[in-house]
């Protein structure tokens, strides 16, 4: 673990990254993507790899190990849906402890860093993202040896009229900060549950021009999703405006006796919102 | 030559040179072909694009467009895919009428309805939207133009897009000399921006994609905003509806039956899969299947149509 970036080195790398695409004036390269034949010739990747991995290898590896679904057309570009899923065994002694979500073309690539313990039962989630460009999005799992494993997909822009901002901002605001926590399925002492966490929040990326005052209306999004049951945590996100309006994870956690499943949420502007939900599992 | 003819002939030069200029940028033939253009009532013009994606091989021309002629000037209902198409809707215009051109009204911010702005921008012609379209415009512009590049090879500069300054909020009259226009702007319904063009003197309403034909309905705003438009839509005194896609329809409810049905399967099957615990990702695949095998472009919208419901409706109580 003694690799791993913290919260605000990981930040400071996406604001970093942020600036040098937005000098860069990548936009007409990124026209020039449109096909996924070769997923190490993109440069944001190398960037990104060396400001999260340095030179640390990074195995490929397949579907025994690491899933990636994602569609191979963003049908919607403000709402893809992407699941991540490990395949390793995940117990005290060996798991893995990060899931990194990379989506190359975005503005800011790195989207979400997933943190899993043992109390996790899987490094197992799923979201939905903002994907306007032809890309590559990534899935890369760190184990809690310091392993580096990678799932590589191509996901194609969605044509014509789908943009990544959200449909009806007005709408959006009214229902800001509400948080839906549901745990679905039967829940039993010591097995993997799962948990729907639904945060509604416009997670804007900023990134709209005003045409009047020529300003940037300023980012607004959800940073970091904590979630604990029984006080041990289970999943702590570090996310970005990659992801889409209305934050929604699926993940898991192993409840070894009834408690407490209790979430909080914190957004770019420091505001937090908590939430939480009584678990009587059954033997 | 005086000083004062100096300064006009330069003047005049200037202005030719903006206008070369303005048309190499826009890529244009400097004697576009007109679109073709039909009266479907009188005084009342149509284009109908074809039932296709905003793709290349159809040079984006795929959204119905309108021109209303009154005594005084012209109305334009939207200016369509690309520059080019909106200088071609423009020679259109011109060899159908001389009167001048007054207002331009842009019925939602969709790159296939409004692209082709820039061909009409000029200092007699004012700009007419929905009072929420240049917020939803320019937050989708980047996207827009970035589509316009990378499948066209058309690049459009951020500073020659045309914003409204006349903003509908609720209904607004526009006098075209004996001729009244009433546009309208909705509640969110297929985008938060939509707005209607009424012509009274001959009953003809200009839905836009408040009303698709043949052509999938899609679904950017809101399932439930649009299914509560379409019963006051469908009660609007109308000879002639025409849509934003597809053939026209004869006013009254038979027009908005079709689409009300497709959008009903879509809420409806979308609730159940919500209720029964199904991903996105799973709903995406079951809902709605058999009722949008029914159009066209189904393949290309309905997937996205169920994302966007599934979305919005998750949050229901």
């Amino acid at each position: 673990m003694k690799h791993s970036m913290t919260r605000r080195e990981v930040t400071a790398t996406g604001a970093a990254l942020i600036g040098s695409l937005a000098l860069g004036g990548t936009h007409g390269a990124h026209a020039e993507i449109k096909s996924g034949d070769n997923p190490e010739a993109s440069e944001i990747w190398h960037k990104v790899r060396v400001s999260l991995f340095e030179n640390r290898p990074i195995a490929n590896v397949g579907d025994d190990t690491l899933v990636l679904d994602a569609p191979v057309r963003a049908e919607d570009a403000a709402v893809v849906p992407i699941a991540m899923r490990a395949r390793l065994p995940h117990t005290a002694a060996s798991y893995v402890a990060k899931l990194y979500l990379i989506i190359d073309n975005n503005p800011s690539p790195i989207s979400a860093i997933f943190a899993f313990t043992p109390q996790s039962g899987r490094a197992d989630v799923e979201t939905r993202v903002r994907v306007d460009e032809y890309t590559f999005v990534r899935a890369i799992a760190e184990t809690s040896d310091g392993r580096l494993l990678m799932r590589t997909r191509f996901v194609k822009a969605s044509g014509g009229c789908s943009a990544p901002p959200g449909k009806d901002p007005q709408a959006a605001l009214a229902a800001l900060g509400k948080i839906r926590m549901r745990v679905d399925g039967d829940v039993v002492l010591g097995k993997p549950t799962l948990v729907q966490l639904m945060i509604s929040h416009p997670n804007d990326s900023g990134m709209v021009m005003d045409q009047l005052t020529r300003q940037f209306t300023p980012r607004w999004f959800v940073r970091t999703v904590n979630v604990s049951y029984g006080g041990q945590s289970v999943l702590s996100a570090d996310l970005d405006f990659s992801i889409s309006e209305n934050p929604n994870l699926r993940f898991y956690f192993v409840p070894h006796s009834p408690g407490r499943l209790s979430v909080e949420v914190v957004d770019s502007n420091q505001t937090a919102w908590k939430s939480s939900l009584d678990v009587a599992p059954s033997a | 030559m005086s000083s004062t003819l100096h300064r006009l002939a330069g003047a005049l030069l200037l202005g030719v040179l903006l206008h070369t200029a303005a048309a190499a940028q826009a890529g244009a033939d400097p004697d576009p072909a007109p679109l073709a253009v039909t009266e479907v009532a009188p005084g009342v013009y149509m284009h109908a694009g074809v039932v296709e994606d905003w793709l290349p091989a159809n040079g984006g021309d795929i959204a119905n467009l309108g021109f209303i002629v009154g005594s005084r000037c012209v109305a334009v209902i939207d200016t369509g895919g690309t520059p080019q198409l909106g200088l071609r809707w423009r020679a259109a215009i011109e060899r159908t009428t001389r009167l001048p051109i007054c207002f331009v009204i842009d019925t939602h911010a969709h790159p296939d309805h409004v692209l082709g702005n820039a061909a009409f921008a000029g200092p007699n012609t004012q700009f007419v939207a929905s009072a929420k379209f240049n917020a939803a415009m320019s937050a989708r512009e980047p996207y827009f133009l970035r589509a316009l590049a990378r499948d066209f090879g058309i690049s459009l500069a951020h500073e020659t897009m045309v914003y409204p300054t006349l903003a509908v909020d609720g209904t607004r009259e526009f006098d075209l000399g004996d001729r009244v226009l009433v546009a309208q702007s909705w509640p969110t319904a297929h985008t938060d921006n939509d707005l209607t063009v009424y012509d009274r003197s001959t009953r003809t309403l200009f839905a836009s994609d408040l009303l698709f034909v043949q052509h999938i309905p899609v679904v950017d705003g809101s399932l439930r905003g649009w299914l509560r438009a379409l019963p006051q839509l469908a009660r609007v005194d109308a000879a002639l509806v025409v849509p934003g896609h597809g053939p026209t329809r004869r006013g009254g409810p038979d027009a908005w039956k079709p689409q009300q049905e497709y959008l009903e399967t879509l809420l409806r099957e979308t609730r159940a899969a919500l209720k029964s615990h199904q991903t996105l990702s799973q709903a995406v695949d079951s809902v709605g299947v058999q009722a949008a095998s029914r159009w066209q472009l189904a393949e290309r919208f309905h997937r996205r149509n169920v994302t966007a419901a599934f979305a919005e409706l998750e949050w229901e109580d």
